[in-house]
């Protein structure tokens, strides 16, 4: 990595880096409604434009279904569009959040990740987001503040490719990175700038049987969004899932390329694995968790105890074939879940890690530990409590309680 | 499903029209079909507009309505608004 940019560093918590990170994508419209703890992201953003620093039309809409539905609309125009939400907000989103994907507008958003009410909750965990895993969203969590700001500007380029085209959200755990202050690296603009290029537009056949740009266009009319009668609906959600499958290769691609600029990566953008190659015992998780469980990690293999950490960084689309090839070799693995899925057998995370699993001739015993939920803190001793549970299931060979929460009190 | 039907891999991006809407004859949809009675029709011109698909059209040529099939949907709002009671929905 010879040719790394010279970088200033600049005290940004999550939200701020998010709103740094749109404001030098050179973004054309922001539509958004303010929610805590995503709040930050979309004050500073709307600061920018107050002040004159970025060319952007921002929409203050009336709800957040109003804030996605602008957003679709701006984006079938071939506008690059940024939003930001959490909890509620992305939940009354629900509806439009399909309607973005299957319309194929890539659309880029942060999510503060934030607790579902009732009982009423501004704290993070990961309920908002789990909940729209089908959503046809390409789902990055980041596990600080400088891969917040990375990951935001990776995404517009994700999004955006030609074999992708589908709309991605960058989690960012809410208080934990949305509120913290962190030491961020920033990018120059020009260097960010010339990174995230601009919009691409894929072609597409009109009723007039012209072959035009993918966009809204007086000049080339035609119909986004029309009903699709049983004969055809199918085949439009099959193409979505073409595109996902495009996107493991294009998320690799575009995470390099951002390293050998900026010097930072973070796995292999898909899975990030911490002192996994050796590991006998192993923790699963998304988002900033990871942190304290390196630190765990760390401390164990001072004691000598074979530990390792997989985080999974790109949830959607899933990198299955990855993660069992990961864990292939380790006994026994715990899965942290920051989220529940009432009357599910664990939580989503378990439920798809284990999926991935079962195809291995030799599987790993498995555990669900659900933790941190509504924004309850997750220490070093708990972690290290989940993996001496590990260390006891290889003993034993027996997992005896499959899904433990985490610090709650019984 | 006839074989003229696009694979996924074919299809437009999203389900963007390839095809207008006019070469896609709604028409086969209907059950009944609106018969009118010329002794009847005063040639008032309500049905034209109350038509919610705009498939009865004033003939200048003809002095007279008709009735395009390829698009009526057989609702029979037609026959329901008509003063003189002079359109009758048939079986088609």
């Amino acid at each position: 990595m010879k040719n790394i940019v010279k970088q200033e560093t600049m005290g940004l918590n999550g939200d701020e880096a998010v709103a740094y990170a749109a404001k030098q994508s050179d973004v054309d419209v922001v539509a958004a409604y303010p929610i805590t703890p995503q709040t930050i992201i979309v004050e500073k953003f709307s600061e920018y434009v107050a002040n004159g620093e970025v060319n952007t039309e921002y929409v203050c809409t009336e709800s957040e279904h109003s804030a996605m539905a602008a957003c679709l609309a701006a984006s079938v125009t071939g506008a690059r569009v940024f939003t930001a939400t959490a909890s509620a907000g992305l939940a009354l989103m629900h509806e439009m959040l399909f309607v973005t994907s299957g319309c194929r507008a890539p659309v880029v958003m942060a999510v503060a990740n934030r607790a579902l009410s009732a009982p009423l909750n501004i704290h993070g965990d990961h309920s908002d987001t789990m909940a729209e895993r089908d959503s046809g969203w390409i789902q990055i969590y980041a596990e600080n503040a400088q891969e917040v700001y990375d990951s935001v500007l990776q995404a517009f380029r994700i999004a955006e490719h030609l074999d992708v085209q589908l709309p991605t959200l960058v989690g960012l755990d809410g208080f934990t990175l949305s509120h913290t202050l962190e030491n961020v690296q920033v990018l120059p603009d020009d260097v960010v700038k010339e990174f995230v290029g601009t919009r691409q537009l894929t072609n597409v056949l009109t009723h007039e049987g012209k072959t035009v740009p993918f966009k809204l266009d007086p000049a080339n009319p035609m119909t986004m969004g029309p009903f699709a009668m049983p004969n055809y609906y199918f085949e439009f959600k099959r193409q979505q899932e073409e595109a996902m499958k495009n996107a493991f290769k294009v998320i690799q691609q575009i995470h390099d390329e951002y390293a050998q600029l900026s010097g930072r990566s973070y796995g292999d953008s898909l899975l990030e694995k911490y002192k996994l190659e050796d590991a006998e015992i192993a923790v699963v998780c998304v988002g900033s968790t990871a942190g304290t469980v390196k630190t765990v990690v760390d401390e164990l293999r001072k004691e000598g105890v074979k530990a390792g950490l997989l985080r999974i960084r790109t949830y959607r689309p899933f990198p299955a074939e990855e993660i069992a090839r990961s864990l292939a070799k380790v006994k026994a693995v715990a899965i942290m879940d920051r989220s529940m899925s009432f009357g599910g057998n664990g939580g989503a995370l378990f439920s798809e890690v284990c999926h991935a699993l079962y195809d291995l001739s030799t599987r790993p015993y498995a555990a669900n530990y659900v933790y941190g939920l509504g924004g309850r803190d997750t220490d070093s001793k708990q972690i290290r409590k989940i993996y001496e549970d590990l260390q006891r299931i290889v003993q034993t060979k027996h997992v005896d309680e499959p899904i433990k929460y985490v610090g709650l009190r019984e | 499903m006839s074989s003229k039907e696009k694979s996924w891999k074919e299809a437009s991006p999203a389900g963007v029209c390839w095809k207008s809407s006019i070469t896609y004859l709604t028409g086969d949809w209907k059950t009944f079909m609106p018969v009118r009675d010329l002794e009847k029709c005063t040639k008032c011109l309500l049905c034209t507009l109350f038509c919610p698909d705009g498939a009865i059209h004033w003939k200048p040529e003809k002095s007279d309505i008709e009735f395009d099939l390829n698009f009526c949907k057989g609702c029979g709002i037609c026959a329901n608004e008509c003063p003189t009671k002079a359109i009758t929905m048939k079986i088609e």
